[in-house]
């Protein structure tokens, strides 16, 4: 019994326009040389922290595991370069969170781990779970989910819509795009294999409207009457408004269903897995070369080469901008990921995450923030919120420290996608307001 | 390098400020002022610059003496001084206007906080203050071009005060749609009043839902008290009101559900007053009276957050 597919997309609440900035989407990807040197970070993830387990002198292959952990959630760390452990150190995440991280000085040969090789052919779930489990998979989206998590669907919950994520809502980045035009047959490769394995009937490969080759370009490789012979697997074009690649959103969008609020698309019969994600995995059950190479867009009005770029994971931002002809004058802010739910850096010798789509360095102009002025109760941060929340009440609520009036006003649905403070005409921070009121609600025991 | 800007995201904003969306208003109103200058003369330009200047002169005046951050540069305060001016017969006495700008700003604005907190129309508040303070002047009506047919002020009344009256002379629909009647400076002419409206919706500085929810409850009610629709809506001071009043933002509720119920009760309360009142006209009354009602209507009637169950339903996940 086949789902029929949505002829159109679902109508959702609120959101913004933004605009897009896409510069580099007409630009093919440059590969970066290996790095002198990479800080590999024990955390690139949603979940637990891993523990390094090679120490300072260690000479390390492409691939090889250097961090791991007991934990369930949580995620591998591999050699992304091949070499000798320079440093086992601490370093401070873009989000302020401190963590271990292991050094690594390149011997420039990417010799590969003799003990990488592709996995057995899948037979089930479980097993697809422990490949991804293996490649140290997290969401390529920028969430950093671990992707074995979410493979694993729990046994009273069915999914029958797998969603494939290309949409790319986010001004400036085209990490994505490129993926799909460079890599589209590899994307493909994966929605079968997954398709198969979890027995999925749907398949519904989400773009916004505002790509059209990538439209144009899944949609020829998706009609293989060969490998889909029943047509299961369709792409879908979504109106161009900021954050239609939002989980909970791009669900809606696809399918008209809802996910209960503090819950997960499986609760509603959906599974969805960035392009990115589901490429890589097609490419990791053929060759077992686990996550060690990232695509990210270098772009903004400080960079003097904007593009594409496949970079080592751990490989130091500022050797990645050097890259792309380092600044072309000096920055004022950098950032990772996009405008609008990116992380400010403060320093470039960061080094590039899993989950990393995007490096941003922005002028002095580009950077300047309005000043906040008074709440004139105008109702577009009412308006604009996809998640139907009042982002002016719960910046009150918070300045209160008010748990109560937070909670009634449901600050955990809020996914912090910006679309309030972005609209806000006395230039508030609504999104720090309400994270402070998150951590007031989650605190509110001690 | 340089000390980099760590900020919290969005790092990208609309553009759109509080100022710009003042500086619309004010565009928005720019056909009700011309017309205004066109009907009544020069005198309607004196009374509004007038009240803007007294406007100005407030806001910045007591920002200082309460040693708060300056913000005239808003103009939120030159909105109000317009308004106020369009709610005034021309021939009030400066001195009464200066009065009213005064009680808009200091009183029902500053003291209460400044923009975005106070509770209450202040330039409709001012109008209820003057017409209590000065029943006379504010009831002064000239007929349109009085100043170019030579004679000083050819007192008139307005529509709503003649079909009070009983008078059977009543202006014709097209007479009130181009505004060629007695009345308030700005308020007479529907035309530049809808040239306006029709600005804000288009320029998303207002959402039509209170502007038309104000006028259709104001018809239906008229139809049912057996007057004339077409009528109640081109006279006194419903247009205005509904277009450039009642959409006040900070005196309107912000969730479009608990507008809809705030602009349904402003169109009741008018015709209510209009038919059943000792007064001619209810529209800055029942506005305000609204106004009054905000907080509870937001506290009624609240957004349901994504994936949340209706009240007294166990799930809402799959589609309906």
């Amino acid at each position: 019994m086949a789902l029929p597919f949505p002829k159109k997309p679902f109508h959702t609440h609120g959101g913004v326009s933004v605009p897009h900035c896409k510069n580099t989407w007409n630009l093919p990807t440059a590969t970066m040389p290996p790095p002198k040197r990479v800080i590999l970070p024990m955390q690139q993830h949603i979940g637990a922290s891993c523990t390094p387990v090679v120490k300072k002198g260690d000479h390390v292959l492409l691939g090889q595991i250097i961090g791991d952990s007991d934990a369930y959630v949580s995620a591998l760390i591999h050699a992304s370069v091949s070499g000798t452990v320079a440093d086992i150190t601490q370093v401070e995440l873009p989000g302020g969170q401190r963590t271990a991280a292991v050094v690594i000085d390149s011997d420039g040969k990417m010799e590969r781990d003799p003990g990488v090789y592709p996995p057995a052919p899948l037979i089930g779930p479980k097993e697809l779970a422990l490949a991804a489990q293996s490649a140290g998979l997290v969401g390529l989206g920028g969430a950093g989910f671990p992707a074995h998590v979410k493979l694993n669907v729990p046994e009273d919950k069915t999914v029958d819509t797998l969603i494939i994520n290309a949409v790319e809502c986010e001004p400036y980045v085209t990490a994505d795009h490129r993926e799909a035009l460079e890599n589209g047959k590899n994307v493909l490769d994966g929605v079968y294999k997954v398709k198969e394995i979890l027995d999925v009937h749907r398949v519904i490969i989400a773009v916004e409207d505002n790509k059209p080759d990538v439209i144009a370009r899944l949609t020829e490789i998706a009609e293989n009457p060969e490998k889909d012979p029943l047509d299961e697997v369709r792409v879908l074009a979504l109106k161009s408004r900021y954050p239609q690649g939002a989980e909970k959103v791009l669900v809606r969008a696809c399918t008209g269903r809802r996910v209960p609020a503090g819950g997960l698309p499986a609760d509603v019969g959906c599974l969805v897995m960035n392009i990115a994600s589901i490429s890589f995995l097609a490419s990791y059950l053929r060759t077992g070369m686990p996550l060690t190479l990232k695509r990210v867009t270098v772009d903004g009005s400080a960079v003097a080469h904007p593009q594409n770029v496949i970079v080592p994971i751990g490989t130091p931002i500022r050797d990645v901008i050097e890259f792309c002809g380092g600044y072309k004058c000096p920055p004022k802010k950098l950032m990772m990921g996009g405008p609008m739910m990116g992380l400010a850096l403060y320093s470039d010798e960061l080094p590039i995450l899993k989950q990393n789509n995007a490096v941003l360095a922005f002028d002095e102009k580009d950077s300047a923030a309005l000043e906040p002025t008074d709440c004139i109760r105008c109702g577009s941060c009412v308006a604009a919120c996809p998640m139907n929340l009042m982002p002016l009440k719960l910046e009150k609520a918070a300045q209160r420290r008010d748990r109560e009036a937070l909670l009634a006003l449901d600050v955990a649905t809020c996914m912090e996608c910006g679309c309030c403070a972005y609209s806000c005409p006395a230039g508030r921070q609504l999104v720090q307001a309400i994270r402070l009121g998150k951590s007031i609600v989650r605190n509110a025991g001690r | 390098m340089e000390k980099l800007i760590v900020s919290p995201a969005p790092h990208f904003h609309g553009g759109r400020t509080t100022q710009r969306i003042m500086l619309d208003v004010l565009i928005g109103l720019c056909p009700a002022m011309i017309a205004s200058v066109v009907l009544f003369g020069v005198r309607a330009a004196v009374v509004i610059l007038t009240c803007v200047a007294a406007c100005v002169l407030s806001e910045y005046l007591s920002r200082r003496v309460m040693k708060r951050t300056q913000t005239v540069g808003d103009l939120s305060c030159v909105v109000t001084g317009v308004l106020l001016a369009l709610n005034l017969p021309v021939t009030i006495h400066p001195l009464m206007a200066v009065f009213g700008s005064v009680a808009a700003i200091v009183v029902v604005k500053q003291m209460f906080g400044g923009i975005g907190q106070n509770f209450v129309n202040p330039a409709l508040t001012a109008r209820i203050i003057l017409m209590n303070s000065f029943p006379a002047p504010m009831t002064h009506w000239t007929a349109p071009f009085a100043y170019s047919a030579g004679a000083d002020a050819v007192t008139t009344a307005t529509p709503l005060g003649m079909l009070q009256e009983g008078s059977e002379d009543l202006p014709g629909d097209l007479e009130l749609f181009l505004g060629r009647t007695g009345g308030c400076l700005g308020e007479t002419c529907a035309l530049a009043i809808l040239i306006g409206g029709a600005y804000l919706i288009l320029r998303r500085v207002i959402s039509p839902v209170i502007p038309l929810t104000y006028l259709g409850t104001a018809a239906v009610f008229s139809a049912l008290l057996g007057r004339d629709p077409l009528f109640d809506l081109l006279s006194g001071g419903l247009m205005l009101g509904a277009f450039f009043m009642a959409t006040d933002y900070t005196t309107s509720p912000v969730y479009w559900k608990a507008r809809v119920l705030f602009a349904v009760g402003c169109g009741a309360l008018t015709m209510l007053i209009r038919e059943f009142g000792s007064l001619p006209e209810g529209v800055s009354y029942s506005i305000v009276l609204m106004n009054i009602m905000t907080p509870l209507l937001e506290r009624a009637v609240k957004p349901r957050a994504f994936g949340k169950p209706r009240a007294g339903k166990a799930g809402d996940g799959h589609a309906s």
